[in-house]
């Protein structure tokens, strides 16, 4: 019945046997049990919810969210920055697996760099959500729009999200491609790609934080300290991420990988969690040490201002999660197959969406440039939004991975290194 | 489950033709419930005719082009508002630099200004937009943190100044650097304008500006039709479409054609000066020389072109 079995791909082109692969690939990723579909349409569902919400608020105005000319970025930017470091903390594994040839990554190099591609299509539909006339998206293109390229820091971000975008989808679709065609990955097509894919994730989250640090008139977010933590929690959030997945992708018996590389990734959360609450500890005191209009979005974001708190559950929910997540990480059940590891990657995945995202995005524009308060919580419609996003992201992830796990799963399964038991380090 | 086929890695499923029917049923059904769901974007789509979508920036827009565009607005005017408005193309005057000097020992926080910021460039009436604010201040302070902008009552107030800031036409715009596709630039007479017909309405510029100079059309502006100010420049007053900022432009409209701008008009107490800087016999001119001048937010560097002074 099936054609799977064409002909040698030796003698055929790669123009036809690549998209005849694509093809081959999406049809068995949509192929699963009866609570693979109900999850696929669940998500399907709420995708379709979030694009509805956001052809409302097309066409009757951004009035439909709660931003303002005070608060003018609000719940997209934020989830945009969030997704950004998601993106870059996706490759980080990428680091141990190439530069310290440690091979037992390799397994888990991909699901990284899935992560990274759905990230990124996340990262875009935050930013194309947010903008008031997607009709004229075009503008922004180079050649045909008015590119304000190098002066806007904006275009440097569209540069690096799509370059990045572009890497990994090569990277991804080469290595499944040769494990396709049962062929050994040639490191020429590859190797040079992940090497300046972690130069790039590391970029990408640099200019993201040049967006907001550059601007003079936000003292909250003008300082040099901002690419720094940006890239320190993007190093948290992507292989917390990570771990959540593996286990996912564990319990549900589609791909396993040995638990070493899971104890590289705790190892990485750890030392990146200690910089990043280093970095937001000097950031405190700077900030209210020295006191003045410095310190004014800080206040209110901490402590609230003049009567108005609105952020303040938010940022010590933050600050909790982020400690009670970092402790867990150092206990040594972290190193295991536990449930602390599940607790500890929830918790700081929630801390940092809120750390990044309600709680530096909104506090830029709280006090206004006028030192006038206006709070923002965001709309329902916003928060559909952000919530189709999500699910369309998770569709695309779990299509990707459903996919490397056939690929991967049809091979004959690698000789594994023993592995000492218990794993009690740290 | 493949270990009958050689060459392929990917599993083989039986039942080939049945599972192609549900499947592509599926996806038949997603694409509709797709489609259903963005369907209000017709709508939208609806009030952006093939020529808007296409318009080129303003600086590239040839005499023609420009004609066809003004013609374009004017008929949307009448369509949408029910007004009769003249749209114009005014351009710089050669060898002008146009400077705002405020003096803050006259300004009594009337508000006149706002309101005839408010009438002269057509916002939007239910939101009450305004380019200016009016900060009232306690004396012995220049710290905005302590000032207020929603003061109500008598002014003056004995113990109090009034502040009104309105865009400081930069001549280091921060809002202009930032800005993704240009739609936003500086004119050779000092003026920060904006084409509404380019801009994506993004709003860094919005988060960009120190003085919060900026409005976006959070929706379709509200104006009735006897109330259109129908004195219109396409990179002024015009009506703005939805979903892109907006700014002040010194009323380019009338300051660029010798006429001063709305809110100097309206200024019961004589705080507000216009002018010409290059012109060396201007009023504004001796201001600038003899008064104490305030910079606002001096220290970022924006080079405003907008002063402060006391008598």
């Amino acid at each position: 019945m099936s054609s799977i079995s064409a002909s040698d791909p030796d003698q055929e082109s790669h123009f036809i046997s690549y998209p005849t692969f694509l093809g081959r690939a999406l049809w068995s990723a949509t192929e699963g049990s009866l609570a693979f579909y109900a999850w696929m349409t669940l998500l399907t569902a709420i995708s379709l919810v979030g694009a509805n919400a956001w052809a409302h608020q097309v066409a009757e105005g951004m009035i439909q969210t709660n931003m303002t000319d005070q608060v003018s970025w609000g719940l997209y930017i934020s989830n945009f920055t969030f997704c950004v470091g998601l993106a870059a903390g996706g490759v980080m594994m990428v680091i141990p697996a190439y530069l310290y040839d440690d091979h037992q990554m390799h397994k888990v190099v991909i699901i990284g760099e899935a992560i990274a591609i759905a990230a990124i299509v996340m990262c875009t539909l935050s930013v194309v959500v947010d903008i008031g006339r997607p009709d004229r998206f075009w503008h922004m293109i180079p050649g045909i729009g008015k590119f304000n390229w190098p002066i806007s820091m904006l275009t440097w971000d569209i540069i690096v999200l799509n370059g990045y975008l572009l890497i990994n989808l090569h990277i991804v679709g080469y290595l499944l491609y040769m494990r396709y065609l049962g062929r050994t990955p040639n490191p020429v097509w590859y190797v040079p790609f992940v090497f300046l894919s972690i130069f790039w994730a590391i970029s990408i989250h640099t200019v993201t934080a040049f967006l907001y640090c550059g601007l003079g008139g936000r003292p909250f977010w003008n300082t040099a300290l901002l690419a720094p933590r940006f890239l320190a929690s993007a190093f948290v959030s992507g292989p917390a991420f990570i771990l959540l997945v593996m286990r996912i992708l564990r319990v549900t018996g589609c791909y396993a990988a040995d638990p070493g590389p899971a104890r590289t990734l705790i190892q990485i959360i750890r030392v990146a969690m200690v910089v990043n609450l280093l970095m937001l500890v000097s950031e405190i005191f700077t900030l209210f040490y020295t006191g003045g209009a410095h310190a004014s979005s800080a206040h209110y974001l901490f402590f609230g201002s003049h009567g108005h708190d609105g952020l303040v559950p938010w940022m010590w929910s933050s600050i909790a999660l982020n400690l009670i997540g970092t402790a867990l990480f150092f206990l040594p059940s972290a190193m295991d197959r536990s449930l602390v590891r599940v607790v500890a990657c929830v918790c700081v995945l929630v801390g940092i969406w809120i750390e990044k995202g309600m709680g530096l995005i909104v506090p830029g524009f709280i006090p206004s440039t006028l030192h006038e308060i206006v709070e923002y919580s965001p709309s329902l419609i916003e928060w559909k939004v952000v919530a189709g996003i999500w699910a369309f992201g998770f569709l695309l992830l779990t299509i990707m991975l459903k996919l490397i796990a056939n690929v991967f799963n049809a091979q004959p399964v690698p000789e594994r290194t023993t592995v000492a038991t218990g794993g009690g380090r740290g | 489950m493949t270990s009958k086929h050689d060459s392929t890695a990917l599993p083989v499923i039986n039942n080939f033709s049945r599972r192609a029917a549900v499947k592509g049923g599926f996806a038949t059904l997603g694409a509709a419930a797709f489609v259903a769901s963005i369907s209000p974007l017709r709508q939208a789509a609806k009030q952006t005719t093939a020529a808007e979508f296409m318009q080129s920036h303003y600086t590239e827009l040839s005499a023609e082009d420009k004609q066809a565009v003004i013609a374009r607005l004017e008929a949307d005017a009448k369509e949408n508002y029910g007004a009769d408005v003249t749209i114009a193309d005014d351009r710089p005057i050669p060898g002008t630099k146009f400077v705002y000097a405020i003096n803050l020992s006259v300004c009594n926080g009337n508000g006149k200004c706002v309101e005839a910021c408010h009438k002269e460039n057509n916002h939007d009436r239910s939101t009450n937009q305004s380019y200016i604010r009016v900060i009232e201040m306690p004396k012995g302070t220049m710290d905005l943190e302590q000032g207020s902008t929603t003061y109500t009552g008598t002014v003056p107030q004995p113990d109090k100044f009034y502040l009104p800031v309105q865009c400081q036409q930069c001549d280091e715009p921060p809002c202009v650097d930032v800005c993704p596709v240009q739609a936003t630039w500086k004119e050779e007479d000092g003026i920060v304008v904006v084409d509404y017909n380019w801009c994506i309405g993004c709003r860094y510029c919005e988060a960009a500006c120190p003085y919060h100079a900026r409005r976006f059309n959070w929706k379709k502006p509200d104006v009735p039709a006897d109330e259109v100010n129908p004195d219109q420049s396409y990179l002024s007053n015009r009506i703005r479409p939805v979903g892109v900022i907006e700014k002040c432009t010194y009323c380019l409209h009338r300051t660029r054609r010798g006429k001063l701008p709305a809110c100097l008009e309206a200024c019961p107490t004589g705080a507000r000066v216009f002018g010409n800087i290059l012109d060396p016999d201007s009023n504004i001119r001796w201001i600038l020389e003899n008064k104490r001048v305030y910079i606002l937010k001096e220290e970022l560097g924006t080079k405003p072109a907008f002063f402060y002074f006391f008598d």
